[in-house]
């Protein structure tokens, strides 16, 4: 694929890596300005007077919301591992009645978008006391982790039978050896699954949204938007915050590529 | 005798034996699979059929229901301006966003499945963008859109552009959206061609040169037919994603200004949690609903039309 000599090459693709990373360099670097210099024609991408004392301001105000998200995190991903796993070795590996017609049903349920049972599911919440309680934020979404069932049932069944066996022969129940033996073998799933729900429930500004009324329960992302004038006073202190929200998800993304894209191109394409 | 009855014996204790394993080990699967079985059965066959039942009443989600029939799903398209408004933004942002996104997005894949030195960076800075939040990113967008002293004017006035008032013009908010759900999605259909061109097979377009067949024709006739199934994917994914668009137009607009941006999503949102009309943001949703798996059927039935299956 020799359209265009090497050189051209690194232009263009420099040209539009300044065009991706441009934005989140300005937001960093407007974090590190003063609030008058913020805001520039011409416009600045680089600070120059390393304003770190607005980073001091903002985790004063922000430790709250930024425990919130992190704990929301937590609970998703933890949770989405152990139902899906448990979910996904039962489908792979045990033998039961009305396996196979359960397991379609949950595929199948796939299908709905979403947006057919937010607002019911908001009334149930409203029903059984939920509203502006954490619970809508991970409860749901570590009960019903569909798509990481079907990822882990293909990761489970790829596992050598011999391996059960050993485990067997030896006397462990079928818990241990899920637990002990199986689980360890899908690492790489279990860490694609992780990162794709940390991301999500980190990212999630619809479902506190709607949820969440007390700034106390309130997530980073949300208490950015909604709280801004509040909180956040100058332009300065909102990047301050806006950053603290992104480097953490840039973080895991560098940090676990490998299993993102392999995530990616899993839930994506099969040839 | 003795030996016959014995015999019986065994046999019935190995069937109950049996039995009682058989059991246990469908017990053993169903309390694996409980909490998925026990989290679906709740969080979404219960609330779908609420909302069925919802979409067809005047509710506001407290006092009591009133059955209206059919009569949310007419009054849609009679006398609510803002629903086909709405509609129409919605078709305009995803007509508008999803040739740009998989173009470019083909673009970036084609450069980056080249080897060259850096790659990786190039393609984690194209990437990055769609791992971030959209609250923090729509707002740094929001400032550069601003008309006076925001980067993109600033920038156009070094080279002599009068730029326009972007998210405060009614006819420039939505490009300007636009745009930045085009830089923020490009990561996922580039790394999904990308996964598509690497596994290409090498052959055919060592044949196609030895046929004498340009990096342009080798391209045309071998690459892009090959990559077909993964343009099929792609469409169907990303406008399922694109038509549900809330984030970036609750960040940079709000809907505005005026009705400009508000898409439909967006007008569900304030139907049912701000003005308390949640029978009729129930039968949105449904209609919703019907337009996306209308649109996904057929373009799963249109695909023997293009998309090439080696």
């Amino acid at each position: 694929m020799r359209l265009v000599s090497k050189t051209s090459q690194y232009v263009v693709m420099s040209l539009f890596a300044v065009v991706f990373l441009a934005p989140l360099v300005w937001m960093i670097s407007a974090s590190l300005r003063p609030e008058a210099k913020v805001l520039s024609v011409p416009p600045k991408f680089l600070p120059t007077d390393g304003q770190w004392d607005n980073y001091r301001q903002v985790f004063e105000l922000i430790p709250v919301f930024l425990w919130n998200s992190v704990k929301l995190a937590g609970l998703n991903v933890v949770g989405v591992l152990i139902v899906a796993s448990m979910a996904g070795y039962a489908f792979a590996r045990l033998k039961f009645a009305g396996r196979d017609i359960a397991f379609l049903v949950l595929l199948g349920t796939s299908i709905i978008p979403g947006i057919a049972y937010l607002i019911p599911q908001y009334i149930v919440f409203q029903n059984i006391g939920w509203v502006d309680t954490q619970y809508p934020l991970w409860v749901p979404k570590v009960l019903t982790p569909v798509f990481a069932t079907f990822l882990m049932r293909q990761s489970f069944l790829t596992i050598p039978q011999e391996l059960e066996d050993a485990g067997k022969i030896d006397g462990a129940s079928t818990f241990g050896i899920y637990w002990r033996i199986m689980l360890p073998q899908t690492k790489p799933a279990l860490a694609a699954i992780g990162v794709f729900t940390f991301l999500e429930s980190w990212n999630d500004l619809f479902g506190p949204l709607i949820y969440i009324t007390s700034e106390n329960l309130q997530t980073l992302p949300v208490a950015l938007a909604q709280f801004q004038g509040e909180y956040f006073t100058q332009i300065s202190l909102l990047m301050c915050g806006a950053t603290v929200s992104v480097v953490p998800v840039i973080a895991v993304f560098l940090f676990a590529q490998r299993y993102f894209i392999q995530g990616i191109t899993m839930t994506g394409m099969k040839g | 005798m003795a030996t016959i009855t014995m015999a019986r014996d065994r046999g019935t204790v190995q069937v109950a034996d049996v039995r009682r394993a058989r059991r246990r080990q469908n017990l053993t699967g169903w309390l694996f699979i409980s909490p998925i079985v026990i989290g679906v059965v709740a969080f979404q066959f219960f609330p779908i059929l609420v909302s069925m039942v919802a979409s067809l009443t005047d509710w506001n989600g407290i006092a009591a229901p009133k059955f209206v029939g059919l009569r949310n799903f007419t009054s849609m398209f009679t006398d609510d301006p803002l629903f086909l408004q709405t509609f129409r933004n919605t078709v305009y942002f995803t007509l508008a966003s999803i040739p740009l996104t998989i173009g470019i997005g083909l673009v970036l894949a084609l450069l980056c499945a080249r080897p060259i030195r850096g790659v990786a960076f190039f393609r984690t800075a194209y990437f990055a963008p769609y791992v971030t939040n959209v609250v923090a990113i729509g707002f740094v967008w929001f400032w550069f859109f601003q008309p006076d002293n925001g980067v993109i004017n600033g920038l156009l006035q070094q080279v002599g552009i009068g730029g326009p008032q972007w998210v405060s013009s009614s006819s420039w908010a939505m490009p300007a959206v636009i745009m930045v759900s085009v830089w923020q999605g490009i990561g996922y259909p580039m790394i999904i061609l990308l996964a598509g061109l690497q596994g290409l097979p090498n052959e055919l377009f060592e044949s196609g040169k030895l046929d004498g067949a340009g990096a342009w024709q080798r391209l045309r006739f071998i690459t892009l037919p090959l990559l077909t199934p993964h343009f099929l994917f792609l469409l169907i994914t990303q406008f399922i994603s694109t038509f549900q668009v809330f984030g970036l137009i609750y960040v940079m607009t709000k809907g505005g200004p005026g009705h400009a941006t508000s898409v439909y999503i967006y007008n569900i949102y304030q139907n049912a949690f701000s003005y308390g009309k949640v029978g009729y943001a129930s039968a949105m949703s449904w209609v919703l609903f019907v337009v996306i798996a209308a649109v996904t059927y057929l373009q799963w039935k249109l695909q023997k039309r293009w998309v090439f299956y080696t």
